[in-house]
């Protein structure tokens, strides 16, 4: 996959919420304790069990986001991210309910709300920079590059810790791809990620039957106007035989009259 | 309202962000376009089949569906976060996105309605030149009512597509837009014999009751397609072990089955049923019932789950709901008595005795209000 992304190592996360307080000044967002997504944090660290779990949106190589929304507010942008724009935003919320993350938050107290999610601080990737939680963190918990560069990575560390890892990175593969990978030592369901997702990316289930719709706009109104020139062709001969039968009625009337 | 619109969908509704969708998508859109779909079914069964007998239940029909799509945009009105972007879709294209057909397909589909419809005002108003012009375009109109309509129906069910691992096993199904289609075809006849009913006793006019019990065999047969495609699903989906789990998604399941598809369907078979009003009325109002029960099922209760959050309408949520819906009764009823939209018919007036219906408290209360002020009238 081309473009950038992060790595997230969440045997190195120390919890120390560095990257939440870089995410806040980003977007003016005060500085919450809840270390949960929400419309004023677009990552969080969550602690499950002993670990702790940076949560971000994945940005996904064929985002469900960027598929669903009826307004084309999502892009998958050349750097990765995937980014939105709430001018174009109609308030639907299709991506939250289809994003198979949980990412997109809304928020849900202002008369016009947005949705909120991580960009993946495109805008300082685009000047060479790096995302700012990524910058943030004291203990390399994260870090940036391209997405096969960060596979790469990931395998290296895998190989040269035996046993460390649980053995696969999460985001290679489900729901067709992600631009954020984890790295972890025990199973990732474990650790609240989701692994019921299929392999292969989600827009593709709606596309499948969306792609029929020229097809049948052609074939249905074909057969319509066929079934109404058959109908409509069969009630023009009952009336004609209708009246044909009046008439003939009405000759055999006057006949009769005549001979009497 | 004005906590809507003042301080936001937060503080009007019992929406999250685990629950990003509730009552007033689960039912005023979801269910609103669906209870609309006897304006399509009896179009096409009036000009594209040729089958005249039904066109004394073509106007209500039409009226219902034109009513249905208005409520719908007044619906998405209060749900859409930032409703004044609400015609976005027109200029900002996004072909991938079910959401998008839909709003275009209702976009069009309405335009097509108001045609359909205008003819009903023209009428009234004696006006002659636009009556012959829309007359001649009557045909492709309908065609493409009926293109429209079939698509957005089962477009409606292919918005859930995408979510597979969010939906509750028993909805989740390949099949989905073609369940939302018959289910959709099922229902629109009954919500044309539910209105037929309830004018017949507030104007004290002849029920329709052949052509209703007809038009209700349409009903038989696509709860019967309905019913099939939702064995298929369980049988390749390996679901049996889950119908018969009786959680609380699985009464759920089983309350919509029964009290929509196969209760009604036992009842409409039977022709005694079938040729009494108050037979044919429940049946129909059964059949609507497991609809909006199959709908909100499908957009909220089989979601609740995965996402871990529990959701029950908010007293605001369901007012504005309740709102909408008499709205739809209010509209109906002024259409029905100033424009020519029920035909006119012998004098004598079949009464239907109060006791055929037993309870449904509501209806006939408002009945009889109606009833009494229209009676006063004269």
């Amino acid at each position: 996959m081309s473009g950038y992304g992060i790595l997230i190592d969440t045997t190195l996360c120390i919890g120390c919420y560095a990257c939440e307080a870089a995410d806040a000044e980003r977007w003016g967002n005060p500085v919450s304790d809840k270390h949960i997504l929400s419309s004023v944090q677009n990552t969080a660290v969550q602690q499950v069990g002993e670990t702790n779990v940076p949560r971000m949106c994945m940005h996904c190589a064929e985002p469900t986001c960027a598929s669903v929304c009826p307004v084309g507010a999502f892009e998958k942008t050349k750097t990765g991210a995937v980014v939105y724009d709430a001018d174009k935003c109609m308030g639907c919320r299709y991506c939250m309910q289809a994003c198979p993350f949980d990412v997109p938050k809304y928020q849900w107290d202002s008369v016009n709300p947005k949705v909120t999610k991580c960009d993946l601080c495109h805008d300082r990737i685009e000047k060479g920079g790096q995302p700012a939680c990524v910058e943030a963190c004291p203990a390399n918990a994260r870090i940036f590059g391209k997405v096969d560069n960060l596979i790469q990575e990931a395998q290296k560390r895998m190989y040269e810790n035996p046993g460390k890892y649980y053995p696969s990175i999460y985001g290679v593969r489900e729901a067709g791809g992600t631009s954020i990978l984890y790295l972890a030592d025990k199973a990732f369901e474990k650790l609240g990620l989701k692994i019921n997702l299929p392999d292969r990316p989600m827009p593709n289930l709606t596309w499948e039957i969306l792609s029929k719709i020229p097809n049948y706009v052609f074939w249905g109104s074909t057969l319509l106007s066929g079934v109404w020139w058959i109908t409509n062709r069969r009630k023009e001969v009952q009336a004609f035989e209708l009246k044909l039968k009046e008439m003939e009625s009405r000759n055999n009337n006057g006949h009769s009259d005549k001979h009497t | 309202m004005i906590i809507r619109f003042g301080w936001g969908l937060g503080a009007s509704t019992h929406l999250s962000d685990q629950m990003p969708w509730g009552l007033w998508v689960g039912f005023d859109v979801v269910c609103g376009v669906g209870l609309a779909a006897g304006g399509f079914v009896v179009a096409a069964s009036v000009y594209i089949f040729n089958l005249e007998h039904y066109r004394p239940v073509l106007r209500p029909a039409i009226l219902t569906a034109f009513l249905g799509y208005i409520l719908v945009v007044v619906g998405l009105m209060f749900d859409l976060g930032k409703p004044w972007n609400v015609w976005h879709p027109i200029i900002m294209w996004n072909p991938h996105s079910v959401m998008f057909e839909v709003g275009w397909c209702v976009m069009l589909y309405s335009t097509v309605l108001a045609l359909e419809f205008s003819p009903i005002i023209f009428e009234k108003l004696e006006f002659a030149r636009p009556q012959k012009i829309l007359h001649t375009i009557t045909i492709p109109m309908v065609i493409l009512g009926v293109i429209l309509s079939t698509l957005h129906q089962s477009s409606l069910g292919s918005l859930f597509l995408i979510i597979p691992e969010k939906v509750y096993p028993l909805w989740y199904s390949s099949n989905l837009p073609y369940l939302f289609f018959t289910s959709a075809v099922a229902v629109g006849p009954a919500m044309v014999i539910i209105e037929s009913f309830l004018s017949s006793r507030a104007f004290h006019r002849e029920i329709e009751i052949d052509i209703l019990s007809q038009i209700a065999k349409v009903t038989v047969v696509a709860l019967a397609v309905y019913l099939v495609l939702k064995i298929e699903d369980i049988n390749t989906m390996k679901l049996w072990s889950v119908v018969f789990n009786f959680n609380f998604e699985g009464i759920m399941y089983w309350a919509e089955i029964v009290v929509g598809a196969i209760l009604p369907m036992v009842l409409l078979i039977s022709p005694r049923v079938r040729t009494k009003p108050a037979g044919l009325f429940i049946s129909a109002l059964l059949v609507v019932m497991g609809f909006v029960f199959n709908r909100l099922n499908i957009a909220i209760t089989s979601i609740e789950r995965s996402s871990g959050a529990a959701y029950f309408p908010a007293w605001t949520e369901i007012s504005i709901t309740l709102m909408i819906v008499a709205l739809g009764f209010a509209i109906f009823r002024l259409a029905v008595r100033y424009l020519p939209i029920f035909p006119k018919r012998r004098e004598e007036v079949m009464k239907i005795p109060a006791h055929d219906v037993v309870s449904f408290l509501h209806i006939k209360s408002f009945d009889r209000v109606l009833t009494k002020e229209y009676s006063e009238e004269f």
